[in-house]
């Protein structure tokens, strides 16, 4: 937002900005839609959702935070390699759907068992949310590298 | 209702094309982007719009729409968005090593001689 | 089992390559081995498909266990056997050449990754058997052939690559388009059961014959075709020469391979229609070919017009789509895709040697080296068709069969071009090899090694190809049958069904 107003040439609006309302206020939103993205990504084997969704809203929940705070301070908040984290969604999308084949069965085919968990009841356990995990983990990693790509090119 | 829709989707393949005709880079990047949604548009028309309920399996439900084209359009989205993506990176890069967003500006074969 | 995880590694294994060199960072060494040993591994692999295929006939695995028509498979049958083969020894080579020439800063921009994804494109493409699949791996190798164009960001580079972008996204979003006209005429996107589908329907099929119409559009851009070619040689002529190498013996064919699939299984009511606009642009395609291949004295420029020409030739004979034609456009296809990667990288070695691409600025390069030259002699009488190399049987079968079916034009336009081939491909030899010496203290010391094993390798294998023709009839007569007679390709259906 600062170095935004400060290339339009608003510098003195710039020393005067204070954006206090928006970085307090984006610390706590940004918990609230990492939920929400996690939601929907566990929501998606089911019902609507599913990773690319998840890492939609994810990767928006970091942006709302680069908006709000710089490059920098983000990056010390959380001091995560958008390469590997491409990298590592890759390997899981690509390792899972092959694993398969130890089970005997073709390639991506997902198998799921049923677990009696004490408080929580019956749950269901698929090899699918791995594989989504990788397109959670990709598709958050790429908009992120993207978005910081074009930032830190200076016009 | 299908009508309506084919004529939107029309209406948007219409608009990129006199965007993805212009001279500057940004508009052209826009172009793409209302030409893809036009198609997808148009593909979800394909798929027969509002004949039975959500695909999703249910007990008191005889006739479900078609999930097909819906899961198409939605791969389709997932690449447009990549594409996009990439197309505006490229751009940029354009921008700061040329110096400009002017597609006839760039023009120069070094081959020509 | 095995037939389970045979169909895929083609898929899966360029693609792990990819990760695993994402994984390790930027340090072009290790990548250079994983992309070596992973590229040698594909070759021995997809040649025991070869092998598997011709012994037991073609072979089908459904993806998550969905069976066909409502899931995805892929389907092994001996044209994509051998389009799969062709595409990894091409690769590796091109590889083994990039090593020396592409540059360190490319390198470590994960070029040889890139490769890799966009073989993992290229090996889904030939091997899928859903039409909606086709267009995902479409894209894929797309999306990685953006990256490779533009890597580097030279000023020349750029705009090209953006027109390249462009030109490819319009016509991907024309397949979308396509894809949804074929699906709401036919119900499913499965390429078997489309076939069974139509060939079983009696009723009104025009309106298949605008969706074809559609798809000429589509693939015709990929492919090169005549209308829309102008995109390809500036495009081309932008990177370094080993993208040029894989971009010329690769994407066209993939283009070309669509087009065959999709009009041998589909788009078969109106023949006579769709048949006659095919044949009509392939012989305007080697015409402009044949002008532009005439009109430059630039290396790279006349080897890329040379490609258009080869579609065109390739495209007469899948327009004519009888017995011998499908023979020889697939002979044709897999010569031209082996000997145009042996003459770009042949290229590649003069650029990388003399720094020029102007044929006219150099000369007497034969006296420094005699190998070289020769080897591009043989490499350009076999791009001609000259007997007994690789080129003259794909050309044989295609004017007999277009001699058969009264095609006279087509017959003369095919062999008048091969003359306008060897023509420019001798006046670059002569022009680079012969003639007045050239200042032999400009040349950069360079080495060159890897570069010219790899490039005589295939063209090595290209003569080979071209001597044992006759030993590998039976194959190709195999690969025909699924364009001839497209029932056999949809067979598998009968099975399940």
């Amino acid at each position: 937002m600062k170095s935004t107003l400060m290339r339009a040439g608003y510098k003195k609006v710039s020393r005067q900005m204070n954006d206090v309302f928006l970085q307090f206020a984006s610390k706590v939103i940004f918990f609230l839609i990492v939920m929400f993205a996690f939601n929907l990504f566990f929501a998606g084997h089911y019902t609507p959702g599913g990773g690319f969704v998840g890492g939609l809203l994810g990767a928006s929940a970091v942006v709302l935070l680069l908006i709000a705070f710089d490059r920098k301070t983000v990056h010390k908040m959380m001091p995560i390699d958008y390469r590997f984290m491409i990298t590592l969604g890759l390997v899981f999308a690509g390792v899972v759907p092959t694993l398969s084949f130890l089970f005997g069965t073709p390639f991506f085919q997902h198998q799921f068992t049923y677990v009696e968990v004490p408080i929580l009841q019956e749950l269901s356990l698929h090899t699918a949310v791995l594989f989504d995990i990788g397109v959670f983990l990709t598709v958050m990693g790429a908009c992120l590298l993207i978005i910081t790509l074009v930032a830190e090119e200076k016009a | 209702m299908e009508l309506i829709t084919i004529i939107l989707a029309g209406i948007l393949m219409g608009a990129a094309a006199y965007l993805m005709l212009s001279k500057n880079l940004i508009r052209i990047i826009f172009g793409t982007a209302i030409f893809s949604h036009g198609v997808h548009l148009m593909f979800l028309t394909m798929g027969e719009l509002k004949r039975g309920a959500v695909p999703v399996l249910d007990e008191n439900v005889e006739a479900y729409a078609d999930p097909l084209p819906q899961a198409l359009i939605l791969t389709a989205i997932v690449i447009a968005f990549a594409l996009t993506a990439i197309i505006l990176v490229l751009a940029l890069r354009i921008y700061k090593e040329l110096g400009t967003n002017d597609i006839e500006k760039m023009k120069g074969d070094p081959y020509a001689d | 089992m095995l037939t389970n995880i045979l169909p895929l590694i083609p898929i899966m294994l360029p693609f792990f390559m990819a990760v695993i060199m994402l994984l390790v960072g930027k340090r072009p060494v290790k990548h250079r081995a994983i992309a070596a040993i992973g590229g040698l591994i594909l070759i021995i692999v997809s040649a025991y498909q070869v092998f598997f295929v011709y012994q037991n006939g073609m072979y089908v695995t459904y993806i998550g266990g969905w069976e066909p028509p409502f899931g995805i498979t892929v389907v092994i049958d001996m044209v994509a056997a051998i389009l799969v083969l062709t595409t990894s020894i091409i690769v590796f080579f091109i590889t083994v050449f990039s090593f020396q020439s592409i540059g360190e800063p490319r390198e470590k921009y994960y070029f040889y990754a890139m490769v890799m994804v966009m073989l993992t494109g290229i090996n889904g493409a030939f091997l899928t058997g859903d039409i909606f699949n086709m267009f995902v791996f479409f894209e894929v190798f797309l999306l990685s052939s953006y990256i490779l164009i533009t890597l580097g960001g030279e000023k020349l580079q750029l705009p090209e690559g953006f027109k390249y972008v462009l030109i490819n996204l319009v016509s991907s979003n024309f397949f979308v388009l396509g894809l949804a006209y074929l699906y709401s005429v036919t119900g499913t996107l499965n390429m078997a059961d489309m076939q069974m589908k139509i060939a079983s329907y009696e009723g009104d099929t025009t309106g298949l014959t605008i969706v074809a119409i559609v798809f000429l559009l589509v693939f015709a851009t990929k492919a090169g075709m005549f209308p829309l070619y102008s995109w390809l040689p500036n495009s081309y002529a932008a990177p370094p020469v080993p993208i040029l190498a894989l971009f010329g013996a690769l994407l066209t064919k993939v283009g070309i391979y669509a087009i065959a699939r999709t009009f041998s299984l589909f788009f078969v009511d109106n023949v006579e229609f769709t048949s006659t606009i095919i044949l009509v642009l392939a012989v305007l395609t080697i015409i402009s070919g044949c002008i532009g291949a005439l009109a430059y004295l630039d290396m790279k420029k006349v080897i890329i017009y040379n490609i258009i020409i080869a579609v065109g030739v390739i495209l007469v004979g899948f327009a004519i789509m009888d017995a011998a034609g499908s023979i020889g456009a697939m002979y044709y296809l897999i010569h031209d895709m082996l000997i145009k990667a042996a003459l770009f990288l042949l290229i590649g070695v003069i650029i990388f040697r003399t720094g020029e691409t102007n044929s006219e600025r150099l000369g007497g390069l034969i006296k420094v080296h005699p190998v070289l030259g020769w080897t591009f002699f043989i490499a350009g009488l076999s791009l001609a068709g000259v007997p007994p190399l690789s080129g003259f049987y794909g050309k044989l079968f295609i004017v007999e069969s277009a001699l058969d079916n009264q095609m006279f034009i087509a017959a003369i336009v095919v062999l008048l071009s091969s003359l306008v081939v060897l023509y420019s491909i001798m006046r670059v030899f002569m022009n680079v090899f012969w003639g007045e010496d050239m200042d032999f203290d400009r040349l950069k010391d360079v080495k060159m090694d890897k570069m010219m094993f790899s490039a005589i390798s295939l063209v090595v294998i290209a003569v080979v190809f071209g001597l044992s023709a006759d030993f590998l009839y039976p194959l190709f007569e195999m690969a025909a049958q699924s364009f001839y007679d497209p029932a056999s390709y949809s067979s598998y259906l009968l099975e399940v069904q």
